[in-house]
């Protein structure tokens, strides 16, 4: 999954548990069936909290997590699909 | 019952127990599908957290639980009694407190941190951390709660009893309630927390 299949951009950048969670939620209730959030985070502990969030929730599938380093910064890539 | 009825003598059915019958399953049929309907309706997760304290430690796991809970699709109740109270007033909230006395797992013996002066350093140390840590702060997870659609409530009787006016709490919180419509949510919830 690359950030090209992404068809909306979620940063939370400098945000602390519960937020990244809590603006996923925001974030995926707006999409349109079949869109894929990419949410983008320095959160470390958002790998578990999304992938739980993801599989708690109706109608999100969790397609990809990846680490990435952006500017010496730690970066914590989520990709949720909404279903169709 | 016309369905307990035996068939006739050559072990057939009539055309009339035939209608019958499929009257009873169309009645059934109704039957299940408002009761699906009625249990769907029904069916949220519901959480209810009491918050009973209000230094600046204590205001965190009832803010954080509850708008997590409310991403997870959860109707989420707190209610806040006794110093929980201070956690939705508007101006009290932005300057909740925090003792090392009797905290062990501070770094400051009791005989220092009771010298006067030592709360507020205690709570302002503490309040940086949050900060330089890029926790929320608590005002922040209060908006977050509002706007997830938790219901923040205010115990009537802690409000009149701590000398406070509705006006002084942030708007959206529910005031008028009381100990019965926090046991009734309890009593109606999936998980059920004392803070």
């Amino acid at each position: 999954m690359s950030t090209e299949t992404a068809t909306e951009t979620l940063d939370v950048k400098g945000q602390n548990c519960p937020m990244p969670v809590i603006k996923t939620k925001g974030a995926f209730d707006g999409l349109a069936a079949g869109d894929v959030l990419e949410v983008v985070s320095t959160d470390s502990g958002s790998m578990s909290d999304i992938k739980g969030w993801a599989e708690s929730t109706e109608g999100a599938e969790l397609v990809d997590q990846a680490e990435a380093t952006e500017d010496g910064t730690a970066v914590y890539k989520h990709y949720v699909r909404k279903a169709e | 019952m016309s369905a307990d009825t035996p068939p006739s003598a050559d072990g057939e059915l009539s055309p009339d127990d035939v209608s019958e019958l499929r009257a009873q399953i169309e009645a059934l049929e109704a039957e299940v599908s408002d009761l699906r309907s009625e249990v769907d309706e029904g069916s949220a997760d519901r959480m209810v957290i009491i918050a009973t304290k209000g230094t600046l430690d204590m205001a965190y796991p009832p803010l954080i639980l509850a708008s997590t809970a409310a991403a997870f699709g959860y109707d989420v109740t707190v209610f806040h009694t006794f110093w929980g109270l201070e956690i939705l007033h508007e101006e009290n909230s932005k300057d909740l407190g925090l003792s090392s006395v009797g905290n062990p797992n501070m770094p400051l013996p009791n005989a220092i941190a009771a010298l006067p002066g030592m709360d507020r350093m205690t709570a302002r140390m503490m309040r940086n951390r949050i900060e330089d840590n890029d926790v929320a702060s608590v005002e922040e997870l209060i908006e977050t709660s509002l706007a997830s659609g938790v219901d923040l409530q205010a115990c009537q009787m802690t409000i009149d009893l701590l000398g406070y006016d509705e006006d002084d709490f942030y708007d959206g919180v529910t005031t008028g309630v009381g100990a019965a419509s926090a046991f009734q949510d309890m009593a109606d919830a999936d998980i059920q927390l004392l803070v």
